[in-house]
Parts: C-alpha cells; structure tokens; sequence
C-alpha cells in the first residue's frame, strides 16, 4: 500500500495514464491551433478537438456542436447564469436556485444580485439534501428566466430529481441549467431524457486534466442563447473566445470515452467498496450519523459526522489519508460547512464530519486500512473530548448554557 | 494549513489528558467554548497551599485547540495560583507558533486557565 491514501476524489481525481498518453503528442509535434485554417497543423488540431467533442457529447447524449470549452466549471457555470441573464434580462429578472449549490453557483448568483439586480430565490433542501421539484414549481413567477439547480452535490452526495425538474422548466417555458461537475462520468447523464438546456462539468473530476470544461448549450427546443463574457476570436461559435487547449480537450475527450466504457462497472464497484466502508465504521463506533440521502446519492461518496470528535483534529489524527472536513475551521469565518447547515445539521455535528471520496484508483486495502484508522483516532479524539465525557455521565449537552464566543 | 512541529507533538502526546473528580478537595474545573463553535475545553487543577500540583485537559477542538490546553496544563503544574494567573495567550501563541486564524485557540486556552483559577477560589472561598 502507498501512502498517503487519496480519499478525496470530489475534489480532483488523479488523471488516467491512458488520458495521458492520448494528450501527450499535443503537447509536442502536434501542436497546432485548432483556429488555423490554412495548413495541417491546424486541421490535425481541428481534427483531435472535434474528436474530443464526438467523445464528450457521447457520454452526456448531447450533439457535438453543443459544448462550449471552457476553463473548467467555475467558468462554465458563470457563463451560464451570467450568459442567460444578460442575454434574457428583457424576458424577466428572476432565477432559481438552491442553497446547497457549489459557490461558484451561489456566488455567480450573488453577484448578478448586487450588481445586475437580479431577483433570486435560494431553495431549500430536505434533510437529505435534496430539493424538492414542487418547490421548484411554486418558485416560477412570469418573470422567471433560469432555474440552476445542481445534479449531485459535492459534499454529501445526494442526486436531485433532475429529470422532475427539467420537466417543470419545460412545462413553464424555463431554461433549466444544471451544475453536473460531480455526477457526470459517475452516473449516467442524459441531457435530453433530464430536460437540460445548460450543463457545467469539469475533466479533472473524471480522470482526466486540471483546466479544462465545458458548457454544454442546447441547440434545439429550445435554442438556447448566451451572451458572451469573454470577447476576442469568436471561437466556439462565439460564445467563448480563446484558442482552445488542445491537449486538454483531447484529454477531456478521453476521459469522457473511459467512463462511458467503464462507469457501468466501476459504479458497481465504489459503491460496494464505500458501503463496506460505511458499514465498518458503523460497526465499531457508535453515533456516527449519515450525512446525505441514503440510497439517492452518488456510488463514491460518504460523509459522516462523528459525534464529540471535531473534524479538523480527526483529519489531522490521519494524515496519512488524504481526507476533507466539513468544518472550516481553517478558514477565517470558522464558520462549518454551508450545505449541512441547510440540511439542518447542527453546528455541533457539521463540526464534526468527514468527506469520504472513493475512486477508480481506490483498493480495498486502502478501504480496509481507513476503517481501523478512523476507529482509531475517533476513539483516541473521544477520550479526549469533555463532551464525550459529559454524555457518557448523561449530561444533556444541549442543556448546557455554553459561552458562544 | 501545515501546523507547527510542536502543535503536532502536542496532538500526538498530549499532556496531562484526562479528567479529576469535580466535587475532590482542592480541584478548580474551568469548562470554556461552546460545541457550535467547533471548540470547548476543559482545563482542571489541583491545588495545595495555593501551589498547582497538577492539571489536566480535555478539549473537542481542532489540533491547535488541543496544543493549546495540553501546553496550558504543562505550564500551569508547579505554579502558585498568582503566577498560573499571568500566563498569557500570546505566550501560548508565541510558544506554538500558532497562525493568525488559530489564536482564537489560545484566547480559549486562557479563559480556561482563569475559570478554573476562579472556581478553585469560589469553591475554596465557600468552605
């Protein structure tokens, strides 16, 4: 076994040698413009991103000619609500979203609030984090233009009723975007059966290389339209322009081509290895609480917290496991994560939970070894924990009148 | 964020961790921080002709919470009450090298030290 062990594949996955070895001729002789229209360094670029594009449009069933390449899917997803919102300001000043989106859909949102004047409505979720497609229905005015709500989330998870939603944006004439960063390549998406109009995914989360995403932008019923935020060459039909970074969409392509191959199989297998996982911890240590929606949630994925154990000091106990915390207190709000909270996990609890993020590079071994750590240092953390201490002579701690500082 | 060298030995050694009896002749508990707030510690002392014999901790908190308390008990042991009372959490700071987002944990740490000095007086004070 190699250390450290990476369990944190929501936040990047290591790329695939064989993405690898398909962008490494870009890189060196092949290192034309895929814009240069007049010689066959050009063409041979052109060649390779269209290929990519056939590759990546297959795993998603969209057409080619309706991804954009962007930067990744901060860009993406900026570009969709930014893109829509201009483009469609006259039609109405109102959008939907939820209060468990990624930042770079919350705080894109925030920004066209403040400064464009943009109306928005921030859904909340279930206990489970999911959001519900009535409340996506009550939220429609006449003024509505846009609803963004994410496939998966990537702290805990849940998988929303995409397909439910994007029924309701077409019955009220809604353009519907949806953040996929965490579930495409993991389970199946289908732009067309989920009523998608707008889709932001990323290749680093997939195998594949850091820098490079898309924006997939339907074509047809409707034909969606949006309004450029980058200006210059007018590639990509002039939605986003830049010269596009062939070995990167070359890899994008490939990885894309490898999950549609494989996720049948590899779903199967993260989700029995994380159930294992799950079930060990379970097992041995008790108040350990879910986090997330039980069966509805993406197969790599398990976020526990572990009760009178903060989760800053339990990442640190591990450190040979490459891990996440919901808690944050690293940063200077020391504020817990945001998407628990909207769950209705309480601050004491959201303190206390760990981000499991299985992938393809994942062995049982690894599994085998994290389920003793974790018992481990959980039970060291709680033996140091006054609160533990405190429940186990049967203080209620929520009777306590603690000093909040 | 890499923690200092002494904040992880702290972690991995922590000193003086556990628990007295609340209610034994001469102990002084301080319980500081609130579980919202990802952080509470519990700093205890036992006292001998106004001498701190011996401390002990407890923290749920992140790695410098606990540096913090398991550095306050070690500090604490063989001082009277008077000079428990100027350890400062710029010290502990200073000594743990703690980051400018980690000093709430030493603030903490003092407090700590001063409620279970306070309760050591009042419960002394009430015989």
């Amino acid at each position: 076994m190699k250390f450290p062990i990476y369990l944190d594949n929501h936040s990047t996955t290591r790329m695939d040698p064989r993405v690898l070895e398909a962008m490494l001729p870009y890189f060196t002789e092949k290192f034309g413009n895929a814009a240069s229209r007049n010689h066959a360094f050009g063409w041979e670029a052109e060649e390779a991103v269209e290929n990519a594009r056939k590759q990546i449009a297959r795993l998603i069933h969209a057409d080619p000619k309706e991804l954009v390449f962007t930067s990744g899917a901060t860009e993406s997803d900026n570009l969709a609500l930014k893109g829509v919102v201009e483009m469609y300001r006259e039609k109405g000043d109102h959008i939907i979203t939820s209060m468990t989106e990624h930042r770079a859909v919350l705080d894109t949102a925030k920004a066209l609030e403040t400064k464009r004047g943009l109306k928005v409505t921030y859904l909340p979720v279930d206990k489970t984090g999911m959001v519900s497609p009535d409340d996506v229905r009550n939220a429609i005015t006449d003024k509505t233009i846009l609803i963004s709500i994410m496939l998966a989330n990537n702290e805990i998870g849940t998988i929303n009723p995409t397909k439910e939603i994007g029924k309701i944006a077409k019955e009220k004439g809604v353009l519907f975007h949806c953040d996929a960063t965490q579930g495409v390549g993991k389970i199946p998406v289908n732009v067309q059966e989920m009523g998608i109009d707008l889709m932001s995914f990323t290749a680093h989360k997939i195998y594949g290389p850091k820098g490079v995403g898309a924006l997939y932008v339907r074509k047809k019923a409707p034909r969606v339209r949006i309004a450029p935020q980058m200006d210059g060459g007018g590639h990509e039909r002039g939605m986003r322009s830049g010269t596009l970074p062939v070995p990167l969409i070359v890899g994008f392509g490939k990885a894309c081509e490898l999950c549609e191959q494989e996720m049948a199989t590899e779903s199967v297998r993260l989700a029995a290895m994380r159930d294992r996982l799950q079930a060990g911890i379970l097992k041995e240590l008790e108040e350990v609480y879910l986090n997330g929606h039980p069966t509805q949630r993406l197969p790599h994925n398990l976020n526990l917290s572990f009760a009178y154990v903060e989760g800053e000091s339990l990442l640190m106990g591990v450190k040979e496991i490459a891990l996440s915390s919901g808690s944050a207190c690293t940063s200077a709000t020391l504020e817990p994560s945001y998407v628990l909270r909207a769950l209705g996990v309480g601050s004491d609890l959201a303190h206390s939970s760990i981000r499991f993020g299985l992938g393809r590079f994942s062995t049982d071994e690894e599994i085998d070894y994290t389920i003793k750590r974790i018992i481990e240092i959980v039970t060291k953390l709680r033996e140091m924990s006054p609160l533990y201490e405190m429940a186990k002579e049967g203080i209620d701690l929520k009777s306590v009148q603690w000093a909040v500082h | 964020m890499a923690y200092s060298e002494k904040v992880v030995d702290h972690f991995n050694n922590p000193r003086n961790m556990g628990s007295f009896k609340k209610d034994e002749e001469g102990v002084g508990t301080g319980i500081v921080g609130a579980p919202e707030c990802g952080d509470v510690m519990k700093l205890q002392i036992k006292v001998q002709n106004d001498t701190i014999v011996d401390a002990k901790f407890k923290t749920f908190g992140c790695g410098s919470a606990i540096a913090s308390s398991s550095l306050a008990t070690e500090w604490m042991k063989g001082k009277t009450l008077e000079e428990a009372a100027k350890i400062k959490n710029t010290d502990i700071v200073q000594e743990l090298n703690l980051p400018p987002v980690k000093i709430h944990c030493s603030v903490l740490a003092e407090d700590a030290i001063k409620a279970a000095l306070n309760d050591y007086k009042k419960k002394a004070e009430s015989k």
